[in-house]
């Protein structure tokens, strides 16, 4: 079997995440509805899981020993249906049915989209899911990880830390959860709303491994991960600090970009600026 | 007398030697009787603290891959505290995973209205997708758990704490969306479920020394429930009386409804349950009498069936 392990550039994975905050932007204005915001602060974390560091095979999307992935943030549909019609899991041309009736690309991340094995967009359920597909890994002694993709401000869902407990306490060194910190919720910053720092202490006294790394620098979330994947009897937390819209000057930390579209105007101008990053 | 719950620890030990059957448990596997399986098979039991909505969700994770979980807790902290990751991780996602309350109804006795769960075959029914199945004793729920693990798919079994008399023996053919006649009559029929089969027989036999003859019709199988015997009794005796644990809202005598409204029944059921009301802390027998599940207001429930049914013709 031809394996799907990308071992890419960081230019290819920048250009990768070039075209995850192109097809992102296109499919909300499309749509005329979505989550832009955590959909661009996204884009280089799915870049290097979906082209560089996840084992996969987009043609048989249920290979047994495929790495797991859960869109817990489920909202970021516009980033994760860019990354995998990219990686293969569906044409590209899918992306225009987006949010739209008879789609397998639903509003939140679903089981109708090939490739992905759990329905998400209720915050706080998918570090659970990711940690049980890696108890059955371990069960079933397959090499696989599990990559759990979480928004910041679902840290407050008091699940995320069942589950943060669970996975210590079952040694499931198999788990790598990745902490998209944009800093924003819907109604605005996190530590306004309801303060979830010190996120990586908490996580360590937890029973985590922890890192911090610049979430748009791909090669310090290869590392990261890389780092993670030696680790063993714990799990790992990756928190990325990333910025809510990043790529496009006004969309950039304003937190009501986080579910609402361009317009033709706006996208014009998002383009040209994602573009010239 | 045992209760539907004892089954529930023999069945999952009848199943386990498919080795993806798994088995979580959210700190009450000594009530549930998950605990015998947990003894036998550590290695696939999992204990997830008392974090109903942590332990859903990672049977759900581990059905993604293939195992074939049973996860059980109290009918309440299951499926209350868990309801948005049962329709979402288990639901919606159409992943095989097996919730398995205990403790369900008034029947649950002194611990009060938090433990005595009175909601859950109306919410476990709303979910699209989802099987609800409620056994009449131990021996039947032994038989459900075999019955859900050869069915692919959500479910959901409610359980009983307290001990009802054998209604089956081990010749029973256990079916999912199929109803057991335990009485025959002529006169009306009382659909039951769960621990109100054997209450509604009592009234069965009160109600025969009055000459009334009332068939009690088992409907462990809420969803899919057996349509054609509601629909064969309700216009074989015309007197039609739902009998259940749970509140009037939602739950077997609203599924009994629907199916003779489906079909353009005109035949009014009278329900015995809950009446919209919190009970309180009791001895089960006590609090069946003072919340209307007794067998004498089973009786009576029929009595005014029956009535009913003479000013109609």
């Amino acid at each position: 079997m031809d394996l799907p392990v990308n071992m890419r550039t960081p230019e290819e994975l920048r250009a990768f995440a070039k075209e995850i905050r192109l097809q992102s932007l296109l499919m909300a204005n499309r749509a005329g509805s979505g989550h832009p915001g955590g959909s661009l602060s996204a884009a280089e974390i799915l870049s290097v899981l979906f082209f560089r560091q996840m084992k996969f095979d987009a043609k048989n999307p249920k290979w047994p020993d495929r790495d797991r992935f859960v869109m817990s943030k489920g909202h970021a549909t516009p980033a994760l249906y860019a990354a995998m019609a990219e990686a293969g899991f569906f044409p590209k041309e899918d992306l225009k049915t987006y949010r739209q009736l008879n789609s397998r690309l639903q509003g939140h991340s679903s089981i109708y989209t090939p490739g992905i094995d759990v329905c998400t967009g209720s915050l706080g359920q998918g570090l659970s899911v990711g940690n049980g597909m890696a108890l059955a890994g371990k069960l079933d002694g397959k090499p696989y990880d599990v990559y759990v993709v979480m928004g910041d401000g679902e840290l407050q869902e008091g699940q995320v830390w069942e589950a943060a407990r669970s996975a210590a306490h079952y040694r499931l060194d198999n788990v790598i959860a990745i902490v998209d910190r944009n800093g924003l919720q819907q109604n605005g910053p996190t530590e306004k709303l309801m303060r979830i720092e010190p996120v990586a202490e908490k996580f360590a006294a937890f029973g985590w491994h922890t890192s911090e790394v610049d979430g748009h620098d791909v090669q310090e979330l290869c590392n990261a991960f890389d780092l993670a994947l030696t680790i063993r009897g714990r799990p790992k937390v990756v928190i990325a600090r990333t910025v809510k819209g990043k790529g496009v000057s006004f969309m950039e930390n304003v937190s009501s970009w986080h579910g609402k579209a361009p317009n033709a105007e706006q996208l014009r101008q998002a383009l040209a600026e994602v573009e010239a990053m | 007398m045992e209760a539907s719950r004892d089954g529930y620890g023999r069945g999952l030990l009848k199943i386990a030697d498919d080795r993806d059957v798994v088995v979580l448990d959210a700190d009450l596997q000594d009530s549930t009787r998950s605990l015998q399986f947990g003894e036998k098979y550590p290695d696939r039991f999992f204990t997830m603290g008392i974090a109903e909505a942590d332990m859903v969700c990672t049977g759900a994770g581990l059905a993604t891959c293939g195992k074939k979980p049973f996860a059980s807790s109290f009918a309440c902290f299951l499926t209350r505290n868990a309801y948005d990751q049962i329709f979402v991780s288990v639901c919606y996602s159409k992943l095989n995973v097996k919730l398995v309350g205990s403790h369900a109804g008034l029947a649950t006795g002194e611990d009060g209205p938090t433990a005595q769960e009175i909601t859950d075959i109306a919410t476990m029914r709303a979910l699209p997708g989802m099987v609800v199945l409620v056994p009449a004793d131990s021996v039947q729920t032994e038989k459900a758990v075999e019955a859900l693990y050869r069915h692919i798919g959500p479910a959901y079994m409610r359980m009983s704490r307290a001990p009802v008399p054998a209604l089956y023996d081990d010749s029973h053919n256990f079916e999912i969306g199929r109803g057991y006649v335990v009485r025959e009559g002529a006169d009306a029929v009382i659909f039951a479920c769960g621990t109100m089969v054997s209450e509604s027989l009592k009234a069965a036999e009160q109600l025969e020394k009055e000459g009334i003859r009332a068939a009690v019709v088992n409907i462990s199988s809420i969803k899919p429930i057996d349509k054609s015997l509601v629909l064969e009794y309700a216009s074989k005796t015309r007197a039609v009386v739902t009998s259940e644990d749970h509140s009037i809202i939602g739950g077997l005598g609203s599924a009994v409804q629907d199916v003779l409204n489906e079909n353009d029944s005109l035949i009014p059921v009278q329900k015995v349950g809950v009446k919209d009301v919190f009970a309180e802390s009791g001895k089960p027998g006590e609090l069946y009498e003072k919340y209307g599940l007794s067998p004498g207001h089973i009786a009576a429930a029929v009595k005014r069936a029956v009535g009913k049914k003479a000013l109609r013709q």
